[in-house]
């Protein structure tokens, strides 16, 4: 299994190009109150996570996913 | 606040009324025809009402209600497990099942409860299911009640239901796979042959829902799945009876005798009263008409050609193929709605979709035409356009 902190580097760099109020990125980043995502926004972030990892992050788990170390967690879980 | 998150709605329909619009929920104050009526005091040709085969004002459908209602009362004031199942509901049953080449069938109150009531009972914890990222809001309703995982694929595309089927490795086998037949807002028809090879690749159900498509596709109207020549890959059919049937209701066919058991696990069929007698004889009476008239299936496809190709031919953005469901895609909220109010003055009624209705950021012209439109008021609607387009209503990169 990839360590925690790996899956927090992949999703910061893959957040990069979203990140356009350029804020800094930790793990209590939330990804629509702080960054801004739009739903759609969202959704192209979660495919280019489920592309990178080659896994499905199943719909019903984002209502629990605020920040990126939440979404983090998750995405290790799925990646066992 | 609990009423903080209803107050983009709120403004939305304070800006509506300012501008003296009533495009959601107009109020029909009479109907002349299928076709035609008063709405909001405009007489238009009704270009926004899923009515495909035109049924809604048959003479022998509305003879069929009015004797049930006669026979039978106004309403069965009852669910279909308590006093709500009478001869009729059973008879459609096995006549839809009939229709569909299969042994088993139930009916709901409406499609919305036949999709959702599916969808939420047929997967539940711990189970899979994958739906088509464009799905009607009835099946997300349905997939969230499930409590199951719910993975979308992308749109219509069955390479994208592949990847995901081949990540779930041994869970593949159990899993749920949920398309339409033709997509309501933008008119476009699932790829279900390929979609039923994945199917066949990894395992799994196949639920197909034939809204818009019974009656529209295939060689005896089933749809979809049947135009696709793929039915025997389908487990679930859902649709429904307010579009090519005319009346209300819906249902779910399904060659698994397991369909028996399940009926009494859907809380939307059990905790509901069934229809009232008077519907369910006009969709008796519908169906034997769209068995009976296939010639309604080529006028449907007639007129939809028409439309498509006439708006079409004015440089409106129109999906890539033609159906009886054509969407003219604008990217301005303002100038949709002007162009919404300029076609009820015109004499024609539209549907204005928003999102999330509509599945981009994009708005919505959405038309729909029926078998019983006359050439003539296809060629009214389109004329309508053109008056639109020639007032400057279209933006140019939207009209190019």
């Amino acid at each position: 299994m990839t360590d925690y902190q790996e899956y927090l580097g992949f999703l910061y760099s893959a957040l990069a190009s979203q990140n356009k109020k350029n804020i800094e990125l930790t793990e209590s980043t939330h990804l629509v109150a702080d960054i801004g995502l739009s739903s759609l926004e969202v959704m192209e972030f979660i495919e280019k996570i489920e592309d990178h990892f080659d896994i499905s992050i199943p719909l019903n788990i984002l209502p629990d996913v605020n920040t990126i170390g939440e979404l983090a967690v998750k995405v290790r879980e799925l990646n066992p | 606040m609990l009423f903080d998150k209803f107050q983009t709605m709120a403004d939305f329909q304070a800006e509506l009324a300012e501008r003296e619009v009533v495009p959601f929920g107009a109020v029909t104050e009479q109907l002349l025809s299928a076709t035609e009526g008063i709405v909001e005091g405009h007489k238009v040709i009704l270009a926004g009402t899923n009515n495909y085969m035109g049924l809604s004002f048959d003479p022998r459908c509305i003879a069929a209600a009015q004797e049930a209602a006669a026979k039978w009362g106004t309403g069965t004031t009852g669910s279909r497990l308590a006093n709500g199942s009478f001869a009729e509901h059973q008879a459609l049953e096995r006549e839809i099942a009939e229709f569909y080449g299969v042994n088993h069938a139930i009916v709901f109150s409406t499609g919305y409860a036949a999709t959702m009531g599916m969808c939420a009972t047929l997967a539940g914890p711990g189970d899979v299911i994958l739906l088509d990222a464009d799905s009607h809001a009835s099946i997300y309703s349905g997939v969230k009640l499930s409590e199951a995982d719910i993975i979308r694929y992308k749109h219509n595309d069955p390479e994208d239901l592949a990847k995901r089927m081949r990540r779930l490795g041994d869970r593949a086998g159990q899993a749920l796979i949920i398309a339409e037949g033709i997509y309501s807002m933008l008119g476009d028809v699932a790829p279900l042959q390929e979609i039923a090879a994945v199917k066949r690749e990894y395992g799994g159900y196949l639920l197909v829902d034939e809204a818009h498509s019974m009656g529209v596709l295939g060689d005896s109207g089933r749809g979809a799945a049947q135009a696709a020549g793929v039915e025997a890959d389908v487990d679930f059919t859902v649709g429904t009876f307010s579009k090519s049937l005319g009346s209300i209701g819906g249902f779910c066919v399904s060659p698994h005798s397991e369909l028996e058991a399940i009926r009494f696990c859907i809380k939307a069929y059990i905790f509901t009263a069934s229809s009232s007698p008077s519907v369910i004889a006009s969709t008796r009476e519908a169906l034997r008409i769209i068995t009976r008239e296939p010639e309604r299936r080529q006028r449907v496809w007639d007129n939809a050609n028409r439309l498509y190709e006439g708006l079409k031919a004015l440089g409106l953005p129109v999906g890539p193929t033609a159906s009886p469901v054509v969407a003219v895609e604008m990217v301005d909220r303002s100038r949709t709605i002007d162009c919404w109010k300029a076609l009820m003055e015109a004499g024609v009624y539209v549907n204005l979709v928003i999102p999330p209705a509509s599945p981009s950021t994009n708005f919505l012209l959405r038309n729909s035409v029926s078998a019983a439109h006359s050439s003539e008021q296809i060629d009214r609607i389109i004329s309508a356009y053109a008056g639109l387009k020639e007032a400057g209503l279209f933006e140019p990169a939207q009209a190019a």
